[in-house]
């Protein structure tokens, strides 16, 4: 029965990670030809065809004035907007936690509506109100649109963190004599700390993603996505699969060094956890069952 | 109400400096905005085709056009598709990733977010170069003498599902993840212990306790792909457009605005009717999102 059931959950492991290794397998698929194809000698249209290796889309990427003007106008464009979604949002969050107003349904109300409705409706009507308001279209357009669509994600992430919130510290701080504002940068803001990082790293990740909203938007000035769009209409020349590619590595290298300090924290804490397992299992007066089998 | 000077400065002051600029920025560039596309919707064009504010309700009779008509049918089934698609593939991955394998969850749940940072648009195109006539699966296939001339699997509509449904099966995991994982493991195993069997556990305990996960994961899969253009325009090749398309030709240059603009209002209608009944079934907005 035991042996059973022990053959049962080693088959259903198994299987388990068969699957998992194949959906992970479709996901990164498509960025697997990307970067291939940034390595792909092909020189006629549709650049699909494997011909050999080369160097070639690199170096003539860093010749492509239009592609890397975009990807400068994609940067400007993501710090700008994560600067203002990240101070404007965190100042109302705190805001509608600590002060008593009627009519913060209403506001709820507002913040849930750029995260539900299509990002398509969105583009539209910010074109209609800029359209008739004559505000020229470009760089200061794509900033409004790209706050006005981040700031809900700032603001929840933010409140996620204060509903956590030991108020009695802040009391405290003020007990032993400091001000409102010394209050708040050196106790609220570094407890909200990590609402706030996650608030902006996600506001960046929308605003250098967005394809949909920039669209409508944008006027004369390209950025990044929108790039990437046109020379897809066109057949996409692999030199944009290169910067796509190099976009990637450098996100990569970002994320682990900003969290190398993360990843011994979350190995150990996974070693930890291995151990209660083992423990909880080792008490139950069973044998461990198949620590080989786990990823 | 009495003005009294400490509320006042306590409470009032305050909550009005801190508020303010904020809900002034998304009355301005989120309610506004939508006000004047629901009238804008009730527009005409003049003869040089630009709106002009004159009532009708000719845009919404042009709606009824059969062509646009079997565009919607035709997008509310590549939506319906994609969501179910994303809920089947999803919920046994999301269980896998949260509890089965739960010890390395926090890597792999990284594993999922990582495609996210190359941009969508790039990794449609990916696909496409991968599926395409002369792309990289028709090359092996030919290659190995499995087909003899390369198979058609663009342009169409399955090619459409496939995008959204790659692209936004994170949207499905994700809520199922945050659900699955916090499901009380006592009440599975004293499912098992009473003698039920997988599935019986899986229907009767699993999947009610994450009912919530599963409707937000919907809501969050089937109205952006409802919006989602340029998928069906790149994989699609416009022998699958949905909504979207409809909506993003109106607003191009010269075009029919105040027609955009109605197809805009059906698309805020389908929505806002989803998200209610997402409401009514306890659902919690913040929930819905990334």
């Amino acid at each position: 029965m035991a042996m059973r059931r022990q053959l049962r959950e080693r088959l259903s492991r198994r299987g388990g990670i068969v699957y998992c290794a194949i959906i992970y397998g479709i996901l990164f698929l498509p960025i697997a030809v990307i970067v291939a194809n940034s390595f792909n000698a092909t020189d006629t249209k549709p650049y699909m065809t494997w011909k050999g290796f080369t160097f070639a889309w690199y170096s003539k990427l860093f010749s492509d004035r239009a592609l890397l003007a975009s990807f400068g106008n994609t940067m400007v464009l993501a710090i700008a907007t994560t600067v203002i979604a990240t101070v404007m949002g965190t100042i109302v969050a705190v805001g509608m936690y600590r002060y008593r107003f009627r009519g913060k349904g209403v506001i709820d109300a507002l913040l849930y509506i750029p995260v539900v409705i299509p990002e398509i409706v969105m583009g539209i009507s910010l074109l209609v109100l800029f359209t008739s308001i004559q505000l020229p279209q470009g760089m200061l357009s794509l900033v409004i649109a790209h706050v006005t669509f981040c700031l809900p994600f700032v603001i929840f992430n933010v409140r996620a963190r204060l509903d956590g919130y030991d108020q009695s510290l802040e009391e405290a701080s003020m007990d032993l004599g400091a001000n409102k504002l010394e209050t708040f940068f050196r106790v609220t803001l570094p407890m909200l700390a990590p609402g706030i990082a996650g608030g902006a790293l996600l506001s960046f990740t929308l605003s250098i993603d967005d394809v949909v909203v920039s669209f409508f938007v944008n006027g004369q000035t390209m950025t990044y996505p929108l790039k990437v769009w046109q020379s897809i209409k066109s057949g996409v020349a692999p030199d944009v699969n290169a910067l796509s590619t190099l976009i990637l590595a450098g996100t990569v290298l970002l994320v682990v060094l900003t969290q190398s300090k993360l990843v011994p924290g979350i190995v150990a804490k996974l070693r930890n956890r291995r151990a209660h397992v083992l423990r909880a299992r080792v008490s139950a007066d069973e044998s461990p069952v198949h620590q080989k089998e786990e990823l | 109400m009495k003005l009294n000077s400490h509320e006042f400065r306590s409470n009032t002051l305050p909550a009005a400096i801190t508020v303010i600029p904020a809900v002034a920025w998304l009355a301005f560039f989120v309610a506004i905005p939508l006000v004047y596309v629901l009238v804008m919707s009730f527009c005409s064009l003049d003869e040089y085709y630009n709106v002009a504010f004159q009532f009708t309700l000719g845009n919404y009779a042009d709606l009824l056009d059969p062509n646009y008509v079997q565009i919607y049918a035709q997008s509310i089934v590549i939506a319906a598709l994609s969501t179910a698609i994303c809920l089947a593939l999803g919920y046994p991955f999301a269980y896998l990733i949260s509890r089965t394998f739960g010890e390395h969850k926090v890597i792999l749940y990284m594993l999922v977010i990582i495609p996210f940072w190359t941009n969508s648009l790039i990794r449609i195109y990916g696909w496409r170069t991968f599926l395409g006539a002369s792309g990289f699966l028709n090359a092996a296939l030919v290659g190995l003498h499995l087909v003899d001339s390369p198979v058609d699997f663009l342009f169409n509509q399955a090619a459409t599902v496939l995008g959204m449904t790659y692209d936004l099966f994170p949207f499905m995991v994700l809520p199922l993840y945050t659900a699955i994982e916090k499901l009380d493991e006592a009440q599975i195993e004293a499912s098992h212990d009473l003698g039920a069997h997988g599935l019986s556990t899986l229907f009767k305990v699993v999947v009610p306790q994450t009912v919530s996960g599963i409707f937000s994961g919907c809501i969050m899969v089937f109205i952006p792909s409802l919006g989602a253009f340029y998928i069906s325009d790149i994989l699609g090749g416009g022998n699958s457009d949905v909504i979207g398309n409809l909506i993003q030709r109106q607003f191009q240059s010269g075009n029919n605005w105040p027609l955009g603009a109605a197809l805009s209002i059906i698309l805020i209608a389908i929505t806002l009717i989803l998200v209610k009944i997402y409401q009514s079934t306890g659902g919690d907005m913040e929930s819905l999102g990334v």
